[in-house]
């Protein structure tokens, strides 16, 4: 069974929202991500999504382009990237979720890599601009080694688009909670509320809410609407604005306080 | 090379007073791409947020472009605003020493605004208009399609946003004051290589955040479906009437066709009504830089492999591990690792060749066509004009050779100042 799988099983059965962080991978400096990912799941996070760094982002904001550009001033590549989802293999059994452009994934060879990525431990994949109606290369390949490629909705998306996903998806379904890029907001789009009822009513999977989310009270609004939620640029900005001896007790406070939000007692009222 | 005018499929054309291209044109010669598809290039890889407004613009053109309304008026404009049809004009005293040949300019750089980027602004500000969208935005790289985009929002009364890069704006300050003078907000991008790619990365991010109410105005014939197929529809104007001159005034076709290659767009508006003219070779000019081998050029069509850049896939400049690398030409409009998908399908298909010119051959393109003809190129346009003055060898005796002439060059002057005592 895919470890994604298993996990919301869990998150089901204990009723509680799941928690999926992301990094990216080589920012701050190559060899942070290891670290960080284990504190991380440490502090409650049910699993990661690790960002493999390209040079042009166009879904990202301000926040993870920089961790992008970074990454790849260390260094950071598609074989690194896989290196660290294999180190951390090795020292959890949670779910790791790779997230990158369709470029790098293309070039590297789309078979090659989803042999490479079930042999290094990747539950997931994720490609924002690889719309569903481009995904036939990849799906199958994915497929075939046990990799989920998950599908994205956002609020724009028609019911058509809403339908099929509820049709194709694996793992759970990425839910862009606003109509724009990655990057922390201070509130949750009050359109969301109708938009995540919109994508209930056609699919089934497991709903995780992503882009814009940085703080308990956002997380804690999911309850009632969502699985759970990615949380990405909040912690870029984190780790940027905390020096390096601090940064694991600091993210570790952050994930707790999210997680916090996570358990069924801590349902919004509003 | 003769071929009568009426025997061909196209006689619609040659029409007195019909205009120079409509939906009846394009059907039948040009279904290649309607699907998104150019071989085994194009496509649309874009992040879902957009997907239901690229759906939309599809639906939008497509059908445009089957109404003979939408044509008629695009050709009005074009006439009454941008000053089409353009000349074409022999060079004969450029054309002296370079031995048999005869070299004739498609004068793009007298539209309006001074540059073909008019022609795909005029077309999708009609659609733009006719989708009922209200606020353009819009890249630019040397400036040219920035202004041409500043121009016609300001004809049509619709809001403007341009980003452009920071590197970008320096070296073209003169067309960023125009813009503003256009009432065009210009938006510096300070992120990646403060060029073109990074200008159209925020462009695709302001597109995400204001889908609903935006309309993105793609410069080049690149980007997702239907982009690369609408804007070689809208600059095909430039090869249909330089076909009919050149029918007109020399009684046959050219023998070669030869334009720079940036992202493309002037080249395959100039290529695509002469694709089924088998004796007619294409021929693009990419910018070599300081030299392929320095790795310092924009070469993408030569030196470039497989890969997704901008929606589309296509040829771009990569490194080993496919990400994306940073460019080097004189001109900022050439300066741009990835290339329009229907260029990556002529190369591979082998209906066109692409070569490249360097920085200080463009240089000496640009001072020669000067000198000798009393018009200036955009430096852009000069890697044409240089690829032809260095290489008349490659054209054979008597041949006609049209070099689409895609821009002024006022607007490079500077630019060209530090290589003045070198040359």
């Amino acid at each position: 069974m895919n470890r994604i799988d298993r996990t919301f099983a869990q998150l089901k059965a204990a009723d509680r929202l799941g928690l999926f962080p992301y990094l990216t991978v080589g920012f701050p400096d190559l060899d942070a991500t290891e670290q960080l990912a284990l504190a991380m799941l440490e502090a409650g996070a049910d699993g990661i999504e690790l960002g493999i760094p390209f040079s042009d982002p166009v879904a990202d904001g301000v926040t993870l382009q920089h961790a992008s550009e970074r990454a790849l001033s260390n260094g950071a590549s598609v074989s690194w990237a896989l290196d660290v989802v294999a180190r951390l293999r090795g020292q959890t059994d949670a779910p790791l979720i790779a997230m990158t452009y369709y470029n790098p994934i293309y070039h590297y060879g789309l078979a090659r890599l989803v042999q490479d990525a079930a042999v290094a431990g990747i539950d997931g994949l994720i490609v924002p601009d690889l719309p569903t109606a481009e995904a036939s290369p990849l799906l199958p390949a994915a497929k075939s080694q046990g990799i989920h490629l998950i599908q994205m909705v956002a609020p724009t998306s028609t019911p058509q688009h809403l339908e099929e996903v509820g049709r194709i998806a694996q793992g759970f379904v990425y839910c862009v909670s606003l109509v724009g890029t990655t990057g922390a907001r201070a509130q949750l789009s009050d359109r969301l509320p109708a938009f995540m009822k919109a994508v209930r009513d056609q699919v089934s999977q497991p709903l995780l809410v992503g882009f814009g989310i940085s703080r308990p009270e956002h997380v804690a609004a999911l309850h009632t609407i969502a699985d759970g939620c990615i949380v990405a640029s909040a912690i870029a900005d984190l780790i940027e604005a905390t020096p390096a001896a601090q940064r694991i007790a600091a993210l570790s406070t952050y994930i707790a306080s999210l997680r916090a939000a996570c358990e069924p007692s801590a349902v919004a009222s509003a | 090379m003769t071929q009568d005018p009426v025997t061909t499929s196209h006689s619609e054309t040659f029409r007195p007073n019909a205009p120079f291209w409509h939906p009846g044109l394009i059907r039948t010669i040009h279904e290649q791409g309607v699907d998104g598809h150019f071989g085994d290039f194009g496509g649309a890889f874009i992040p879902e947020v957009i997907v239901p407004a690229v759906d939309d613009l599809r639906r939008a053109y497509l059908e445009a472009r089957e109404d003979l309304a939408f044509w008629r008026e695009l050709d009005g404009v074009g006439r009454s605003f941008a000053g089409r049809p353009t000349p074409v004009y022999l060079a004969e005293r450029f054309s002296q020493g370079l031995g048999d040949i005869q070299v004739v300019l498609k004068r793009e750089d007298l539209a309006h605004t001074g540059a073909h980027k008019i022609n795909n602004a005029l077309g999708q500000g009609l659609l733009a208009r006719r989708m009922g969208r209200q606020r353009i935005i819009a890249e630019t790289g040397a400036g040219q399609h920035g202004v041409a985009a500043a121009t016609v929002c300001a004809k049509l009364g619709l809001e403007c946003v341009v980003y452009m890069g920071t590197e970008d704006i320096e070296r073209q300050a003169l067309n960023v004051y125009r813009m503003q003078l256009l009432g065009a907000e210009v938006r510096p991008v300070d992120s990646g290589t403060r060029t073109l790619k990074d200008a159209i990365n925020e462009a695709f991010r302001d597109w995400c955040t204001n889908v609903e109410s935006t309309y993105y105005m793609l410069g080049s014939a690149t980007g997702p479906h239907p982009y690369p197929l609408m804007v070689r529809d809208f600059q095909s104007v430039i090869g249909w009437e330089a076909r009919r001159q050149c029918l007109e005034q020399f009684s046959h076709l050219p023998d070669a066709v030869v334009a720079c290659v940036g992202g493309g767009s002037n080249a395959i508006g100039g290529f695509m009504p002469f694709v089924e003219d088998a004796g007619v070779a294409l021929i693009g000019v990419e910018a070599g830089g300081s030299g392929i081998a320095s790795g310092a050029h924009a070469a993408t069509l030569s030196a470039g492999s497989i890969g997704i850049l901008h929606g589309t896939r296509s040829l771009v400049l990569q490194n080993a591990d496919g990400q994306i690398l940073g460019t080097h030409s004189i001109s900022a409009g050439l300066d741009y690792p990835g290339v329009g998908p229907e260029h990556a399908f002529l190369k591979t298909s082998g209906r066109a060749q692409y070569v490249s010119i360097e920085d200080e051959a463009a240089i000496r393109g640009f001072r020669l066509l000067s000198s000798t003809e009393g018009i200036m190129p955009a430096l852009e346009s000069a890697h044409a004009v240089a690829y032809v003055a260095d290489n008349p060898q490659r054209f054979a005796p008597g041949s006609l050779v049209l070099i689409i002439l895609s821009g002024r060059g006022d607007k490079d002057v500077n630019r060209s100042l530090p290589f003045a005592e070198t040359l």
